[in-house]
């Protein structure tokens, strides 16, 4: 029975002589179909949704990719840093969504001192310094906090998955309960600056200039990192570490000290995606840590742990059905559009259960 | 004996509570020396203490006059030890070039360099950009020794290196190693195959159970079919044919 089903499956997916379990084959059957139906949804069926088909309304479509790659761009230099943490170096940091949140407090505080206001500034006062001089400030200040994490904290627990986890979400709680203490808990935006916010018009489409800026940061991140993991000597024995810690200090390499940057670049890649996104897509509240920290986490899972390429493309599919799914959904079943995420993870898993690029530790 | 290069003495090491190496005494100078020893009885557990990759119970290791015990696995290497270790250890996410030119910097300018590497091993040389892993295994030997000659050591600390390798590439290993010998490098091997443990090194120490139980020339052994039997488990020729 098994082996018809699965000759079936394989014969229709033209894997004849692979050894693919009949399940696996199926669950690729499924996927494609849902891909070409997706595809064939919004191309044309969509009409009774807010967005209507492509090709009835092809500039609500081409606004809403998009603002999935803007909301891609963020999810990838918050994931991109996780990655580097838990993915790579198999460091438990649950803290990540806190430093991304404290980031963003503290992103906001700075900027509120530049102007001298107390309420949301007026964009049109916020220049360059007012915008990127708190970003700095706040990558800056969360980087120094994630050393100390891993230096106090976690560099004694190397492998000890449990108590990472543990510590860390104490963490997290703590900085939780701190950052309600002393910011509030009223939902507050950091403004952008007027210089890189704005609109132009092109092809009869409205292209938002600054979300053009936020998927060129999650480029420039993306290539930077590609380029220190795979050019550099610290990303050498980055990826070395993590296949052998012993082994890399046996010849005479300082594992700890490069694994201490690498924190401190995974903390100020959740800082820097704090103040971008609460600069653009989020407000800061109490509650927006462990949701970034969950973004991050499904990133990662459907991308592939420790896999640079994997978060990209998990950000991209995460952030292509959180920004498409409440618009092409049917009207009245937009509130289930939360779904969308689960189901990309089932079907990811299914096919690929250490992840679209992972490989099994 | 030369000068001790190396001296341990009294070393007590294990895991946990379970110990395994009890009062190890070793002394060479810059030399080749072979510990030789069936499976299980520590050769790798010495290997690793001396690293500083294990913990040590008690006793000392000095390596030029300086403590071993006690120092992180990366200042003992920097004292002047390369370490192949048994099994090879290359890393799986690095290519052939990139386990070198992670260890380039601090070879730059000395005898042994990514270049030299090559040189000496011109197989890895046309596999520069192969993942480690897609290497056949003497292959993979020859990486695992470059990258620990990169470290310009004066210690060569060797586990097992003919472990699993075809006869021909045995004999290239072999050679590579007196060479080593004759430009200075002090090598500790660590073998269960007796015709190359013999041809690298004069000096036999024979570990049983964890201790030092003696120390034999390679001449000696090499006649003794009955000590090659108790120590590494052989069988000598005339006790096949009979
Ligand atoms: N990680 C470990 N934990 C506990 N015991 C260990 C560990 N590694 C080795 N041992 C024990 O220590 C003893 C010596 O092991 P070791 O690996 O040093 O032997 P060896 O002489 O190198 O053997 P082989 O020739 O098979 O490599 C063995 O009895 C082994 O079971
Ligand atoms: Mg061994």
């Amino acid at each position: 029975m098994t082996a018809v089903m699965s000759g079936a499956a394989n014969a229709l997916l033209g894997r004849r002589g692979r050894n693919v379990p009949w399940h696996r084959s199926l669950a690729r059957l499924v996927i494609i179909a849902a891909i070409a139906f997706v595809i064939v949804w919004v191309v044309v069926l969509a009409s009774g949704t807010s967005a209507g088909s492509a090709v009835s309304a092809p500039s609500e479509f081409l606004k809403s990719i998009l603002n999935a790659l803007t909301i891609s761009g963020i999810y990838f230099i918050v994931a991109s840093g996780f990655t580097l943490v838990f993915g790579l170096m198999r460091t438990v940091q649950m803290a990540h969504g806190s430093l991304f949140l404290l980031a963003g407090y503290f992103a906001l505080e700075y900027q509120l001192d530049f102007l001298g206001v107390t309420g949301t500034p007026d964009r049109g006062i916020v220049g360059w310094g007012d915008w990127w001089l708190p970003l700095v400030i706040g990558v800056v200040i969360v980087s120094g906090l994630g050393l100390f994490i891993q230096q106090v904290f976690l560099r004694w627990n190397q492998g000890q998955d449990l108590r990472q986890a543990l510590i860390t979400i104490a963490i997290s709680i703590v900085l939780g309960d701190q950052m309600i203490q002393h910011f509030g808990g009223v939902a507050e935006p950091i403004t952008l600056t007027h210089e890189i916010h704005g609109y132009v018009n092109f092809a009869g489409i409205r292209y938002g200039i600054h979300q053009l800026f936020v998927i060129g940061m999650a480029l420039g991140v993306g290539g930077g990192l590609w380029l220190l993991l795979k050019k550099t000597r610290t990303g050498m024995v980055i990826r070395a570490g993590v296949d052998d810690t012993p082994m890399v200090q046996a010849l005479g390499i300082n594992v700890q000290k490069v694994f201490a940057v690498a924190f401190v670049l995974g903390s100020a890649l959740a800082g820097l995606g704090g103040v971008i996104a609460g600069s653009s897509v989020t407000t800061l509240a109490p509650g927006v840590d462990g949701q970034w920290l969950l973004h991050s986490l499904v990133v990662v899972i459907i991308g592939g742990m420790g896999s640079l390429g994997g978060a990209a493309a998990g950000s991209l599919l995460y952030g292509l059905a959180t920004a498409l799914a409440p618009v092409y959904l049917p009207t009245d079943y937009a509130y289930y559009s939360i779904i969308a995420t689960f189901v990309i993870l089932a079907l990811v898993l299914a096919v690929r259960p250490y992840g679209l690029f992972g490989r099994p530790a | 004996m030369s000068e001790p290069l190396l001296e341990i003495s009294n070393l007590d090491v294990g895991y946990g509570q379970a110990q395994v190496l009890h009062s190890v005494d070793l002394r060479m100078g810059q030399e080749a020396v072979s510990v030789i020893g069936r499976n299980g009885m520590g050769k790798t557990t010495l290997c690793n203490a001396i690293m500083g990759l294990l913990p040590v119970m008690s006793g000392s290791i000095r390596f030029r006059g300086i403590e071993l015990v006690g120092l992180a696995p990366y200042k003992v290497a920097a004292t002047g030890i390369g370490y192949v270790p048994q099994g090879r250890r290359l890393f799986t996410s690095l290519t052939v070039d990139e386990h070198l030119a992670m260890l380039a910097r601090q070879a730059r300018g000395k005898r042994w360099t990514p270049t030299e590497v090559y040189e000496l091993f011109p197989r890895l040389a046309e596999r520069k950009k192969l993942s480690a892993t897609s290497l056949s295994g003497g292959e993979q030997q020859m990486l695992a020794i470059g990258r620990a000659l990169l470290l310009n050591a004066d210690l060569m600390l060797m586990d097992e290196p003919s472990e699993g390798l075809a006869p021909t590439i045995v004999e290239q290993l072999v050679a590579t190693s007196r060479r080593l010998v004759t430009e200075g490098i002090a090598v500790l091997l660590v073998e269960q195959n007796l015709s190359v443990a013999t041809a690298i090194a004069e000096r036999q120490v024979v570990m049983v159970s964890g201790q030092i139980e003696t120390e034999i020339s390679s001449q000696e052994l090499l006649e003794d079919a009955d000590a090659q039997r108790r120590y590494l488990g052989v069988e000598s020729l005339e006790d096949t044919e009979a």
